[in-house]
C-alpha cells in the first residue's frame, strides 16, 4: 500500500487534499456564492418572505442612502486607525523584546502578549466598558490625580481604544518574528560602514520589518472591519459598524438580502487591501 | 506555495463571516390554521417562548413548571422587529409563543406566523377589560390570534440628582442642556414618540395619529430625531443596557419602560418617572401562538396561567404595568397596598384611550387615504437618524 502511494505522488496528493478540498468547496465557496446570490433578492415588507426576483435594489440603497456610506467609511476609518495605532505600539515593543531583552525577560514578555488571548473576548470588552464608564476606574484615577475627568465611555474613542487593545497581539507577533529573522550581521555591517543608529533603522531595519507590519495589519484591519460586538457594547450614538447593520438586518429586520449586499462591502475592501499587502511582502512574512 | 497557504487561511476567515451572514436567513410558509382545539390535552413537557425582558420571572414561571410539567425556555427580544424575525426563523417552529406588542401582532397575523386561538379555553378571558378582549391588534374578522396580557405607557425616566428642575414635557429629551446624558430605545417605533411630541408642539404639521405619518410628517419627526442624535449617550437595545447606563451615571434621562425603573429602584438607584404633558405612547401585549407550535398544550396551559388574577397581579407589580384582568386589582392590593391605583388597574377607560398604543405603520391611513409611510420607510428613516 505505502509502496503504491510512494510510486504515485498524485494519488497521495488526492487522498490528502480530498477532505480539506471538499470542505473548501462546500463551506467556503458555496457560502460565498450564496452570499452574492441572496444580495440580489429582496424581501416582502409586511410578511417578511424572500422574493426570488433578481434586482440591484439593495446595492442601489447602499449608494443612495448617505447613512450607509457614513457607516462604511466609519468602519474603514476606525479599522485603519486601529491598525496604525497597533503598528506604532507593536514596533518598539517587538524591537525591545527581540533585540534588547534577555532570554528570560523575552519569554516573560511573550507570555504577557499571549495571556489576554486566553480569556474570553466578551469579558475583555465588558471590562473596558467598566473602565471607561463615567463612574469607572479611569475617571476615578484621573480625578484622584487632580486631572479632571474624561467623558469617552460609549463613543467612537472607546471603540478605537478597545479594538487597539484587543487586536494588539495579532500585530506584535508577526513583527516579532520579522525582527527575529533580521540577521545581526546586517546591523553590524551598517554600523561598520558608518551609519548612525537612526540611519540604520530607516534604511536597513525598517524595510526588512515592513513585511511583518503588513502581515500584522491584515489581521488588525480585517478583524476590526468584520466586528460588531465591540461597537455594540462600548459604542455610543452613531457608532454603528457595517457588522451592526448586517446583524440588525438579519436578526432584527429580517432583511437577509440587504444584509448580504452590505456584507459584500468589507469583502471588496479586504480584497483591495490584500492586493496592497501582498506588494509589501506580507505573505512571505507570515 | 507559501502564498497559497496564506490565501487559504484568509479564505477560512472570510468563509466564516460569509456563513454567518447567509446561513441565518429563512423564509416561512404560511399555513391555514387547523380547526380550533376544544380542550387542552396533556402537556408536552416544554414550552419555548419569545418574550420581553421581565415577562418570564421565576416568581410565576417556577410554580407553572411545577404544576404543569412544562419546562419554560425563554428568549428575550429587544424590539418588536426582533420578535417577528425570531418567530419566522427556521420555518417558525422554533418557538411556541411570543408576547407580541401591537406593532408586531398584525405583521405576524398577516404573515401567517401565528394561529387562531380558542378563547373559550381561557376562563379568565371573560374578566379582561372590554378593550382588551377583542382588540383590533390581535383580533381579525372575529378570529382571536392570541390572548391579551398587560399594557402600559412608555415613560420619561430621570435621575433627580442630575436633572433639575423635574421635567414635565418630552422636550427634556430634545434639550441640548442634557447633552450626553440622554438615552432612548434603538427602535424605529421611537419615531412615534417624536411624532407625538410634534403633534402637540407643532400643530401646523397636522399630525393626528403618531403612527399614521405622511412623508412630510415623517421627515419632520426624523429632523427632530437627527437634532437629538448628538445629545444621545447611547441608543439602548435591551432594557438591561439602559439600566447599566443609569447605574453608572452615563445616562440621567431617557425614554424607558416601567421595568427599568422598578429594577433600578430595587438596586437603590433613585430614579423617578412621569408621563409628560404631551401624553405617551404605550404597548398592549398579547401572547400569540405560533402557527407551527410544537407544544400547543403547554402553550394553552401557559396563557391560562398568566391570565389568572394572581399571576397578572404579580407580573403587573414586577414589571410595573397594568393587567388586562380586572380581578387582578384586588390581588395587587393584598400584595402591595395602593398598587392597584398606582398602576391604573382600576382606572376608567378614558385612561386606556389616552395612550397611543404601538401599532404597525401601514400605507392605508385611518382617513381613507393611502399616502401614509409604511414600516419599511420608518426603518430606513431610523437608520438615517442613528447610523
Amino acid at each position: 500500500m505505502s509502496a503504491v502511494l510512494f510510486r504515485r505522488p498524485w494519488l497521495r496528493a488526492v487522498l490528502l487534499l480530498s477532505a480539506p478540498g471538499a470542505w473548501f468547496v462546500l463551506i467556503y465557496l458555496t457560502a460565498l456564492a450564496l452570499l452574492f446570490i441572496s444580495a440580489l433578492w429582496s424581501v416582502e415588507p409586511f410578511t417578511g418572505k424572500l422574493v426570488h426576483h433578481w434586482t440591484f435594489e439593495n446595492f442601489e440603497q447602499l449608494f443612495k442612502v448617505p447613512a450607509y456610506r457614513t457607516i462604511a467609511l466609519r468602519t474603514i476609518g476606525i479599522a485603519a486607525a486601529v491598525t496604525i495605532t497597533d503598528a506604532v505600539l507593536a514596533l518598539p515593543f517587538a524591537f525591545f523584546a527581540v533585540r534588547v531583552a534577555s532570554k528570560r525577560l523575552q519569554s516573560v514578555l511573550f507570555v504577557a502578549v499571549l495571556i489576554p488571548l486566553w480569556s474570553s473576548y466578551l469579558v475583555r470588552v465588558y471590562v473596558w466598558r467598566l473602565i471607561l464608564s463615567k463612574d469607572g476606574v479611569l475617571n476615578w484615577a484621573l480625578e484622584n490625580l487632580g486631572l479632571g475627568s474624561l467623558n469617552i465611555g460609549y463613543s467612537n474613542w472607546a471603540i478605537w481604544i478597545v479594538f487597539s487593545y484587543i487586536w494588539l497581539p495579532f500585530m506584535i507577533l508577526p513583527i516579532w518574528s520579522a525582527f527575529e529573522r533580521l540577521p545581526d550581521s546586517y546591523i553590524e555591517a551598517s554600523a561598520d560602514l558608518g551609519a548612525r543608529g537612526s540611519q540604520t533603522f530607516r534604511t536597513v531595519v525598517f524595510p526588512l520589518v515592513l513585511p511583518g507590519i503588513a502581515a500584522g495589519s491584515i489581521f488588525t484591519f480585517a478583524l476590526t472591519l468584520g466586528d460588531f460586538i465591540t461597537p455594540t457594547l462600548v459604542g455610543g450614538a452613531g457608532s454603528d459598524f457595517i457588522g451592526n447593520v448586517v446583524f440588525q438586518n438579519v436578526g432584527v429586520a429580517n432583511n437577509v438580502p440587504f444584509a448580504a449586499a452590505f456584507a459584500v462591502v468589507p469583502l471588496v475592501v479586504m480584497g483591495i487591501y490584500l492586493l496592497g499587502a501582498r506588494r509589501l511582502g506580507a505573505f512571505e512574512a507570515l | 506555495m507559501r502564498l497559497a497557504k496564506i490565501d487559504w487561511a484568509l479564505g477560512a476567515v472570510l468563509a466564516v463571516m460569509a456563513v454567518g451572514v447567509s446561513a441565518c436567513g429563512s423564509s416561512s410558509n404560511s399555513s391555514t390554521s387547523a380547526s380550533l382545539p376544544t380542550s387542552i390535552g396533556a402537556g408536552e413537557g416544554q414550552l419555548n417562548l419569545v418574550a420581553w425582558e421581565g415577562y418570564t420571572q421565576p416568581e410565576w414561571v417556577k410554580p407553572f413548571e411545577k404544576q404543569t410539567g412544562c419546562v419554560v425556555h425563554a428568549k428575550y427580544a429587544g424590539s418588536s422587529d426582533e420578535m417577528v424575525t425570531l418567530m419566522r426563523q427556521g420555518g417558525g417552529s422554533q418557538y411556541d409563543m411570543v408576547s407580541a406588542s401591537g406593532d408586531a401582532s398584525l405583521r405576524l397575523i398577516r404573515g401567517g406566523d401565528v394561529a387562531e386561538m380558542n378563547v373559550a379555553l381561557v376562563p379568565d378571558w371573560k374578566n379582561f377589560i372590554p378593550q382588551l378582549q377583542s382588540p383590533s391588534h390581535n383580533t381579525v374578522d372575529g378570529k382571536h390570534y392570541g390572548i391579551s396580557l398587560q399594557w402600559g405607557p412608555n415613560i420619561l425616566m430621570y435621575n433627580p440628582k442630575a436633572i433639575s428642575p423635574a421635567p414635565t414635557s418630552w422636550a427634556a429629551i430634545y434639550d441640548p442642556k442634557y447633552k450626553g446624558q440622554i438615552s432612548v430605545p434603538n427602535n424605529p417605533i421611537q419615531i412615534a414618540d417624536a411624532a407625538l411630541y410634534l403633534s402637540k408642539t407643532k400643530p401646523s404639521l397636522g399630525i393626528s395619529d403618531p403612527y399614521e405619518l405622511t412623508e412630510a410628517q415623517l421627515s419632520a419627526a426624523a429632523e427632530l430625531l437627527k437634532a437629538q442624535r448628538p445629545l444621545i449617550k447611547k441608543y439602548w437595545a435591551l432594557a438591561s443596557d439602559e439600566i447599566e447606563l443609569f447605574k453608572n451615571n452615563d445616562a440621567s434621562i431617557g425614554a424607558a419602560w416601567p421595568y427599568q425603573q422598578s429594577t433600578l429602584q430595587a438596586d437603590k438607584v433613585a430614579v423617578k418617572s412621569l408621563i409628560p404633558s404631551e401624553g405617551a405612547t404605550g404597548w398592549a401585549d398579547t401572547w400569540m401562538l405560533s402557527a407551527h407550535a410544537k407544544h400547543p398544550n403547554c402553550a394553552y396551559k401557559w396563557v391560562n396561567w398568566v391570565s389568572t388574577a394572581k399571576v397578572q397581579a404579580e407580573q403587573a407589580l414586577s414589571y410595573g404595568e397594568t393587567p388586562a384582568n380586572t380581578k387582578a386589582c384586588a390581588v395587587m392590593e393584598t400584595l402591595s397596598k395602593g398598587s392597584c391605583g398606582v398602576y391604573h388597574a382600576n382606572a376608567p377607560s378614558a385612561y386606556f384611550d389616552s395612550i397611543k398604543f404601538w401599532k404597525t405603520p401601514v400605507k392605508e391611513c385611518g382617513n381613507g387615504q393611502n399616502d401614509c409611510m409604511d414600516y419599511t420607510a420608518w426603518q430606513q428613516k431610523w437608520t438615517e437618524v442613528t447610523g
